[in-house]
């Protein structure tokens, strides 16, 4: 499919679409003007199309520095009358919480729309935190589609109904839902044409601080007003058409409760195991629909609830069976039926019921033992920083000078951050000791460099760094830290598929922008002593380490070099290897993990499908058994 | 059952397993079939294992059950063994058999062939083809997800008809392959229906 097609689309054309790609014609057909997101797996692909389409779909699209920026830019566009878009992964919630609590107080004119996508399983995420609790939280209405259509469907009903309620409203889908593909059916667009010389409409601002200026005397009147509002909510999620019963002519004694990628697990394990259960399925499940819950609970005997990732629907229902004084059993995460963690699929589902229905007794199944060895045998496949990495470089490097200065590795504590360079865990880096959030390298690098007498090396992205690592680079300054701190300027968003950031002279629409240089914000942060250098200069990188390391302040080394996936770079000629040199000392294989580099049948290979000739080996070998490839 | 299946695809990141998968997927709507498809992103494809489900047929979730699958395809020999979680007795196991090396490997690489014993001892359909070699035979190793495809419908239990498979391609590559890409899917299928 051309990706055009989400944008000239006409109702009742059918495509077949990633979850991903189903909300942004969600959005496209909800005629919004203003969308603004961090890129964040597994919701990055809906920025990724934006990017590209929102000039032609009349969006002013951004990559904001972080989602707490992305949040404000959609709130204040709802606030000016426009209809507002912004998305994120489940933890880019946490950073937009502060401006997100006070936009549901304040409220909205245009519709806007949230969309957090959760991990469950954690696929490329550091928790498996359920954005639902952020739903009651604020006190913002919720919706769980469980599939691509349905993506498509209620990101578009979600602006109507924050319209009709003014009030922000979450979309919440799962890895399994944004990374699902299936066929969607179009529907109309609402035109949102410009009004003016940009390519996307302008709204007016009309002021009323009582209602968007939380100041203690507005903000108590505010809180009212929201829960005046989410009690008229409650009503239609009660009537709703997302909160609908899926009937298997149950026997109505047992039932079951489920809404978003778990309910796809239970509608199947109930079809195709001919399971005597009705499923209610809530697509609409906060404010919780309480009436129709007790309705559907009424003269069953037992029910389960099927949801990832906490109990949180278990909870509700068995609320509402205490409120309506029901003689129901709840069998879901709280009783042990159903796991508290990590994602649920068919068996899971499967295996839940069979504990309480004995429906089936699965035999395992026998293998051969060679096989069950060869199972056992064979090698993990991890993901790797990639040939060419530049991280690879300063991974290297910085191992060489903490050698070179008589440290051990016990004596450096390694605080990382969020991006590829998690990667720095393995061996033979071994550089992560430490992490928690995005920016959290330069904050635990403040924390250990009080807390113990160890040396501290902190990594963050270029990304990153603009996200949240600024902030406590200042602290770092003010309150004297000691730590080396290395920003891996790699000129590109790369782990989450390669998006623009402030650091590259390119906007999210494509345009020329100003390009936001780290060392000068270094400076600025009041850093003494900032270094740019060429990762790809092994003895420079072993050099500027050295002279960090001895100092006594926030020491800041800039690694400025492109990301190796970044399109259009060209790529330079394989390393070649010597062979009559070649000692089989191991070294590049051993201490840099490149994957163009292995050890096949006691002999060095390099892989020039892969090598990128980045000259990195050349510089370890002792024995010049590698050389410059030549074009 | 009639036009139930379920397709594990299976690989290294960057072997064009996604792209595969969307195009089986997009054949299936075209034929007014019911189809969900899962793929995986971000970390797992710097140079991980990769996978994707696909189902046809009335199904709402996208993963297939443990022993579910009507077809496992593998684009890399040890990545057979890793998927076959999903695989029963009627399972039909296509896999290529140039391997790709793990580059910081804990374990040695399993000898090709014995994998191939092993699977068939377990296994009754069993068929390991030289994907690689194929794709290089029409023009490139990239095609290597072509000849695959090629494979997949060859399966006489497969709903999807060849031209269907072969229309989505052409709607989701590039025309400048497109002579490549049908050379590639034609001697996938030879490989299979002899």
């Amino acid at each position: 499919m051309n990706l055009k097609e989400l944008v000239t689309g006409v109702g009742g054309e059918k495509q077949f679409l990633l979850g991903n790609e189903a909300a942004v014609r969600g959005v496209i057909e909800a005629g919004v003007s203003i969308a603004a997101t961090y890129p964040g797996t597994p919701s990055s692909e809906i920025g990724n199309v934006l990017s590209v389409l929102a000039k032609d779909a009349n969006i002013y699209f951004e990559f904001s520095t972080n989602e707490k920026v992305a949040m404000e830019v959609a709130a204040t566009a709802a606030a000016s009358g426009l209809r507002s878009f912004t998305f994120m992964k489940h933890v880019g919630m946490n950073v937009a919480s502060d401006s997100f609590m006070t936009t549901a107080y304040s409220g909205v004119r245009g519709g806007m729309v949230i969309l957090s996508a959760d991990d469950p399983s954690l696929f490329s995420s550091q928790n498996e935190q359920d954005t639902r609790y952020y739903a009651r939280l604020a006190n913002v209405p919720v919706l769980e589609p469980s599939n691509c259509q349905e993506v498509k469907d209620m990101v578009k009903y979600a602006f109507d109904l924050s319209e009709q309620f003014e009030i922000p409203v979450i979309v919440r889908t799962t890895t399994r839902v944004s990374h699902m593909r299936g066929v969607v059916e179009f529907g109309d667009v609402k035109d949102n044409s410009s009004n003016n010389e940009d390519h996307w409409k302008r709204g007016h601002f009309k002021k009323d601080p009582s209602q968007f200026v939380p100041v203690p005397a507005f903000a108590g009147d505010m809180h009212v007003r929201l829960w005046d509002k989410v009690h008229k909510i409650e009503k239609i999620t009660n009537q709703s058409d997302l909160n609908v019963e899926v009937d298997f002519a149950g026997d109505k004694k047992y039932g079951v409760i489920s809404s978003s990628s778990a309910y796809n697990y239970a509608h199947d394990v109930v079809k195709f195991n001919g399971l005597d259960m009705d499923i209610l399925k809530l697509g609409f499940s906060y404010p919780f629909p309480q009436e129709k819950v007790a309705e559907f609970l009424s003269g069953l005997d037992e029910v389960f609830i099927v949801e990832e990732v906490d109990p949180i629907m278990e909870k509700d229902t068995l609320a509402t069976i205490a409120s309506k004084k029901l003689d129901v059993v709840v069998h879901g995460k709280l009783d042990g039926t159903f796991p508290l963690f990590h994602e649920f699929n068919s068996d899971v589902v499967a295996e839940g019921f069979n504990k309480i229905l004995n429906f089936s007794d699965d035999a395992d199944v026998d293998y051969s033992s060679s096989l069950e060895k060869l199972s056992q045998d064979i090698p993990s496949r991890a993901p790797v920083l990639c040939a060419g990495c530049p991280h690879r470089a300063m991974y290297y490097g910085i191992n060489r000078a903490i050698e070179e200065l008589g440290l051990k590795p016990e004596d450096v504590v390694f605080a990382t951050d969020i991006g590829c360079y998690t990667l720095g865990i393995n061996p033979p880096y071994n550089a992560a000791d430490y992490s928690l959030s995005m920016g959290s390298s330069v904050g635990d690098g403040c924390g250990f460099s009080v807390s113990t007498d160890q040396k501290v090396a902190g990594f963050i992205g270029d990304s990153t760094f603009f996200h949240s690592g600024i902030s406590p680079l200042i602290n770092a300054v003010h309150n004297k830290h000691n730590f080396v701190l290395s920003v891996l300027d790699n000129r590109i968003t790369a782990m989450t598929g390669g998006q623009p950031n402030p650091g590259i002279p390119i906007d999210g629409m494509g345009d020329e922008a100003p390009e936001v240089s780290i060392r000068k914000l270094a400076l600025a942060c009041g850093c003494d002593y900032v270094r740019v250098i060429n990762p790809f200069n092994l003895e420079q990188v072993v050099k500027t380490y050295k002279e960090a390391f001895e100092r006594k302040d926030a020491a800041v080394i800039v690694s400025k070099a492109p990301c190796t996936l970044i399109k259009g770079l060209t790529k330079k000629p394989p390393v070649k290897l010597v062979e009559s040199n070649c000692n089989n000392c191991d070294k590049c294989v051993s201490e840099l993990a490149c994957p163009a580099i292995s050890k096949v049948n006691g002999k060095i290979v390099i892989d020039e499908s892969q090598c990128d000739g980045c000259n990195v080996c050349i510089q370890v070998c002792r024995y010049g058994a590698l050389e410059a490839g030549r074009m | 059952m009639d036009n139930h299946y379920s397709i594990y695809i299976c690989g290294v990141g960057g072997q064009g397993i996604i792209k595969t998968s969307t195009i089986i997927g997009e054949a299936a709507m075209n034929q007014g079939l019911d189809v969900v498809m899962s793929e995986i992103h971000g970390m797992s494809q710097r140079g991980g294992s990769v996978s994707t489900e696909l189902k046809i047929g009335g199904y709402n979730s996208s993963i297939i059950p443990n022993q579910g699958a009507d077809m496992l395809l593998s684009f890399e020999p040890i990545e057979t063994i890793r998927g076959l979680d999903k695989v029963n007795s009627e399972t039909k196991i296509v896999y290529n058999t140039h391997p790709i090396i793990p580059s910081s490997s804990d374990k040695p690489y399993p000898d090709v062939d014995s994998i191939t014993k092993t699977l068939k001892e377990n296994f009754k359909h069993v068929l390991p083809i030289e994907g690689t070699r194929l794709a290089r035979e029409v023009g490139s190793v990239l095609a290597l997800n072509m000849v695959l495809l090629g494979a997949v419908t060859a399966d006489d239990n497969f709903p999807l008809s060849k031209d269907s498979v072969i229309d989505a391609m052409k709607n989701n590559l590039k025309p400048k392959f497109h002579d490549m890409n049908l050379k590639a899917i034609e001697s996938g299928y030879k490989s299979i229906k002899g």
